[in-house]
């Protein structure tokens, strides 16, 4: 079948978003910040835990989106990244004894060099075939955790613990909260640099290869440099994101880090609209919070609420809190001239 | 020399079930130019349906028909209720609403049935295939199955006015809509008869790894891979790409000292990225001509 020649000149597999489209303004970006900043000290500490573990995976969705949303390729691989950034805290910590905090740029900078290499490869992919690769690469990663030759360093089968950090300087806020204003320096300084780099000259030539490679290509633009450069970048954010995730669940292991990781990040992007990089927060919240909601509406069909929740949203808003953020942009315009 | 043999036979016993399932990929990635990462729970899904109606007291293969017409009738309505009103949606929205219905028919299932591990009936017998400890008249019948089915879908494709229309539908649906085709419609039908596909492939599948609602969660990875490894674009790629990953897979855990069972999948995966890299369309697969 298919004997005809298949010529494909339909729209990219990724949406072009306009690069000013990808990011917040300054008001409603202080309003967040004030909010990040102030919500946590009137909760208890398990809902801090959580909030942190909404800034750790809201960074591991914006890389996605980063690498998705802005230079076009698809990963399912991301929970392979955040397994050796988690992996890498936790043996820094745990054998050499060194500062959680110092731990971090170290997990960053071994996942960019880990998914810069594999971008290599992936270069000759696209679409679904990337999709497969990458996939292979999340299915891969908890086996290697497990084989016999790195348990000394990670523990095998059973993990490593981690020590929680307790606040510097005699702070007197509990180890919760501390890790929660931690992380979210951490990731107000990541979401910064992010948003400066799509719109410098690299995040130029990710969109062009995004919207029409050969065209990117015929303007000067070093498709394979790019490509894996967002790879990457994308891996080294991932890497920082399971380096935080590693110390505040204060524990690793294969386990954690399986391809349902990477599906969940995936819906994140999804939900919080490809390629608009504030929406991976609410993404992020999607992922925490509604198998949670959907555990408490029905035990059994746990999952079949996840679903039709997902559904709910995928329909009202097919392109994610981007939509809703655009409607309420357009009526706050009308507001102001009416 | 009698390992080696014995091996491949047993990778082409259980190549037969990716190769099922990598079909009803295809099917459906040629319809809807999408992979439907809930196909394997819709296969599970019809496969608990075949199992109902036998405990029900309905004889194999009227059970069988009735499956299939239940399949087909559920491909289609879940295409109209479901996906196409996400049809100008991006592509990625429609995945996460495959991730979606993987969920749910998943957790039904789960629910109507429960997670226990039920037999399936074969009817083939299990005895021993041409003297072979290795290979069962069942897995022998399920290869002549998938063959069978592989033929007929090509006389379908090629030689009626329907798989036409189909094809048409799927390569270029603008030209095609001028020509009087409802591209919707063969939308429709190519859903309804990937579910029909996936249930034969259910069925026959669940004798071997039995009845429950994750079976098909190991099968899926690796139909995948044999659809993708064969060419995404090709039924016979799938069924050649199925064998093959079988017998990888299978030789692999054998030769390779360190691989057990853990390391079977990856060490799979990793063989088909590298014929990826070297063929980017997979074996059997068209490269897509692109106009700039």
């Amino acid at each position: 079948m298919s004997a005809v020649d298949e010529v494909a000149s339909d729209a990219p597999a990724v949406e072009a978003v306009p690069k000013k489209a990808m990011t917040l303004g300054l008001g409603a970006s202080l309003v967040m910040l004030a909010l990040l900043i102030i919500g946590p000290m009137f909760v208890k500490n398990f809902i801090v835990f959580q909030l942190t573990m909404l800034l750790i995976y809201a960074l591991a969705v914006l890389a996605l989106n980063i690498l998705t949303g802005g230079s076009g390729q698809f990963s399912l691989g991301q929970s392979a990244f955040y397994a050796v950034g988690a992996y890498t805290s936790a043996i820094l910590m745990e054998h050499f004894g060194v500062n959680y905090a110092l731990t971090l740029p170290v997990a960053g900078i071994i996942c960019f060099g880990f998914g810069f290499l594999f971008g290599q490869p992936a270069l000759r992919l696209s679409g679904i075939y990337l999709a497969l690769a990458t996939f292979a690469l999340a299915v891969a990663m908890p086996q290697l955790l497990k084989l016999g030759v790195f348990e000394h360093w990670t523990g095998g089968v059973q993990g490593l613990v981690v020590t929680k950090p307790d606040a510097p300087f005699g702070l007197p806020i509990s180890q919760d909260r501390w890790l929660y204003y931690f992380t979210l320096t951490v990731a107000i300084g990541i979401y910064i640099a992010s948003v400066n780099l799509l719109k410098s000259r690299s995040g130029r030539a990710f969109m062009a290869i995004r919207d029409n490679e050969i065209a990117a290509s015929a303007m000067g633009v070093d498709v394979a440099l790019y490509k894996t450069l967002a790879f990457g970048v994308s891996a080294g954010i991932t890497g920082v994101a399971g380096g935080l995730g590693a110390i505040a669940v204060q524990f690793v292991a294969p386990d954690g880090y399986t391809i349902t990781l990477a599906i969940s990040l995936f819906l994140g992007m999804v939900v919080g609209g490809v390629g608009w990089l504030p929406g991976s927060i609410v993404g992020s919240a999607f992922i925490i919070f509604v198998p949670n909601i959907a555990e408490g509406i029905s035990k059994g069909l746990s999952g079949a609420v996840f679903g039709v929740l997902l559904f709910l949203v995928i329909f009202l808003v097919p392109h994610g809190a981007r939509q809703v953020a655009m409607v309420a942009q357009h009526m706050l315009g009308k507001l102001r001239k009416g | 020399m009698e390992l080696f043999i014995n091996q491949v036979l047993a990778g082409v016993a259980t190549g037969a079930i990716y190769a099922c399932m990598a079909l009803a990929v295809v099917m459906i990635y040629q319809a809807i130019d999408h992979l439907n990462f809930a196909q394997g729970e819709m296969a599970m899904f019809s496969t608990f349906i075949a199992w109902q109606l036998m405990q029900w007291g309905v004889p194999y293969w009227w059970a069988f028909l009735l499956t299939l017409v239940f399949s087909f009738a559920g491909g289609i309505a879940i295409e109209r209720a479901l996906f196409k009103p996400l049809a100008k949606a991006p592509v990625l929205t429609n995945v996460a609403g495959f991730i979606a219905l993987f969920a749910i028919v998943n957790s039904v299932a789960g629910l109507t049935w429960d997670f226990t591990i039920k037999q399936f009936p074969t009817p083939f017998g299990s005895s021993p295939f041409l003297g072979s400890q290795l290979i069962s008249t069942h897995q022998a019948g399920m290869i002549g199955v998938t063959v069978g089915l592989l033929i007929l879908l090509y006389l379908f494709f090629q030689f009626t006015r329907i798989g036409l229309a189909m094809r048409a539908a799927a390569s270029l649906p603008e030209s095609a809509r001028l020509v009087g085709i409802n591209t919707s419609w063969m939308i429709a039908l190519g859903w309804g008869m990937a579910s029909a596909i996936g249930a034969i492939a259910g069925i026959l599948i669940a004798p071997v790894v039995f009845l429950e609602p994750n079976m098909m969660g190991g099968v899926l990875i690796y139909g995948f891979a044999a659809a993708v490894l064969g060419g995404l674009t090709s039924p016979l790629g799938a069924v050649v790409g199925g064998f093959l990953v079988g017998v990888f897979e299978n030789l692999a855990g054998t030769y390779i000292p360190g691989v057990g069972n853990e390391l079977k999948l990856p060490i799979a995966l990793a063989l088909i990225i590298t014929v990826l890299v070297l063929k980017p369309a997979g074996l059997f697969g068209r490269p897509i001509v692109k106009r700039v």
